[in-house]
């Protein structure tokens, strides 16, 4: 199963099988790595699970769609790497993906 | 101190799912019981009336946390478990096993149930509420194309049923007793939009019908209104509210109103119990009154805040409420309460099915409605929670930005 590694604002690593399918923020809430509200159970309606994706891993990762994008902008301390976890779906490409986790999610 | 009762939480939904794991995020290692009446362990309501219903998410993924996370968490888990009776002076539960569980601190996150219609014929094959799993994987069983279904009630659970079942082929009727869609929940023009948009995608909308009676042999046959109308149905859902589920706690002296009272911190005037979710009535800072809300947000949050307070910490819950629906290719963000607003405004084109209705009382924004309008949603968020006073033609001036429209109050 692909793995993916979270790394909490204060350096905490999370190493985690997520599979395949399922989304990066679904990884992280079921294996209760804090950090990840995604309040909305992945809607892309409350934009609670930013990430910013490791950059190695940006171009797999794919590009936000326009709503994605539309909600990002309105998160605090977005990068050009900064995505919504909901949004990446995970597969055996990802395996070994690395995303960090922002101070805050409100 | 140290002490073998567990901390329980009554009632398996969002709320006690969240409660489980902040319990545990908290620091608080005692044994934890969780008490839920459905066979199945917390999981997600509102994709049911939508992906699930939609056949578009698997079980497993509905649920909050992956079913063994609770044992491997030490949080001993009793489905298909109904609490009968609080006895707070024992401080101790009555299970629908007859057996007694004790506690050192009792959560109580029992929800809400359906209201019911009682009407003639409610009990027929194929007249479905929606709340469970069970009642979705029901509804679904006869979403055949071509069927024809009554849609009872014209709010969002109602409109959201509607719309995944006109995409799926079958012949949709909605039957509304109100004079327009959404009634309690959004303003008129909000309502007209709506009406509009289910038409334009080919259901039918009765508002003004009141239903009277679901007629047929052992199977729903057709829907009956008070003014006469039948409406031909294979199935019907029916969608017309829901009531909190307060009886547990009322019927041990606790203050209930429209749900158990809580203030900020989840707590009741009981201090080893505590309440959560669906199921309270709780002080809202941003509004200035008790509400309750039917919320995941709420669910969550208050969860998250019992638990603290359950450990001794205080979190109070102070948040600007949020809701979304999904129908069709409308992506409908709504935050904040919109009761008792002297004016609605509209920025953008609703023919575009792209705008936002803004709420204001005295020029201080309450609410917004935004269909596919992330930036009004996002923005109006922050301005709700700031109380802020914001001139109605700004905000309809689409030619300034919503963020610019924010940053020139400051």
């Amino acid at each position: 199963m692909p793995k993916v590694t979270y790394i909490e604002f204060d350096g905490t690593e999370h190493q985690v099988d997520v599979a395949s399918g399922l989304s990066v923020m679904e990884g992280a809430v079921k294996n209760m790595v804090p950090g990840i509200d995604a309040d909305c159970g992945g809607a892309c309606a409350c934009a609670t699970c930013h990430v910013y994706v490791d950059p190695e891993w940006k171009d797999k990762t794919g590009e936000p769609n326009e709503m994605e994008t539309s909600m990002l902008d309105f998160a605090e301390e977005v990068k050009d790497n900064s995505r919504l976890s909901c949004q990446i779906k995970m597969s055996d490409d990802l395996d070994g993906l690395t995303v960090r986790l922002p101070e805050s999610q409100h | 101190m140290t002490t073998s009762e567990p901390y329980v939480i009554v009632g398996a939904g969002h709320a006690a799912g969240q409660a489980a794991t902040s319990l545990r995020m908290e620091g608080y290692e005692g044994p934890i019981l969780l008490i839920g009446e459905e066979p199945y362990h917390p999981y997600q309501r509102p994709p049911l009336s939508k992906a699930y219903l939609a056949g578009e998410l698997e079980l497993e993924r509905l649920y909050v946390k992956p079913p063994d996370f609770y044992a491997s968490n030490n949080i001993e888990t009793r489905l298909k478990t109904r609490c009968l009776a609080l006895d707070r002076g024992a401080c101790q539960l009555t299970l629908s096993d007859s057996t007694t569980v004790a506690y050192d601190k009792l959560l109580i996150t029992t929800g809400t149930r359906v209201r019911e219609l009682p009407v003639t014929g409610i009990d027929l094959e194929g007249v479905h509420y929606l709340r469970t799993i069970e009642d979705v994987d029901g509804i679904q069983s006869g979403f055949a194309p071509g069927a024809h279904l009554v849609v009872v009630g014209g709010g969002y659970i109602g409109l959201e049923v509607a719309a995944v079942a006109q995409k799926r082929g079958l012949n949709v009727t909605v039957v509304e007793s109100e004079d327009r869609l959404l009634k309690r929940v959004v303003g008129e023009e909000v309502s007209a939009f709506f009406e509009r948009v289910h038409t334009e995608e080919g259901v039918k909308i009765l508002t003004g019908h009141q239903v009277s009676e679901f007629s047929g042999g052992s199977k729903i046959e057709a829907v009956k209104c008070a003014n006469g109308t039948e409406i031909r149905a294979d199935m019907a859902v029916v969608g017309i509210g829901i009531v909190p589920n307060q009886e547990l706690a009322q019927d041990a002296g606790l203050a209930c109103d429209n749900g158990i009272l809580v203030d900020a911190c989840c707590r009741t005037e009981d201090p080893k119990i505590f309440a959560a979710g669906d199921c309270t009535q709780h002080p809202n800072e941003v509004f200035g009154r008790l509400v309750r809300l039917e919320s995941v947000h709420n669910a969550l949050e208050q969860a998250k805040t019992a638990a603290a307070a359950m450990c001794g910490n205080e979190k109070p819950y102070n948040q600007v409420p949020w809701f979304w629906s999904d129908q069709y290719d409308l992506k409908l963000q709504i935050a904040g309460l919109n009761q008792g607003y002297d004016e609605l405004v509209v920025r953008g084109q609703m023919e575009e099915r792209k705008f936002a209705a803004f709420y204001l009382k005295d020029g201080q924004l309450l609410a917004v409605d935004a269909v596919n309008s992330v930036p009004e949603y996002m923005v109006s968020r922050k301005l709700i929670a700031d109380r802020a006073m914001i001139p109605a033609d700004r905000l309809a001036d689409t030619s300034i930005p919503m963020k610019q429209v924010a940053q020139d109050l400051k």
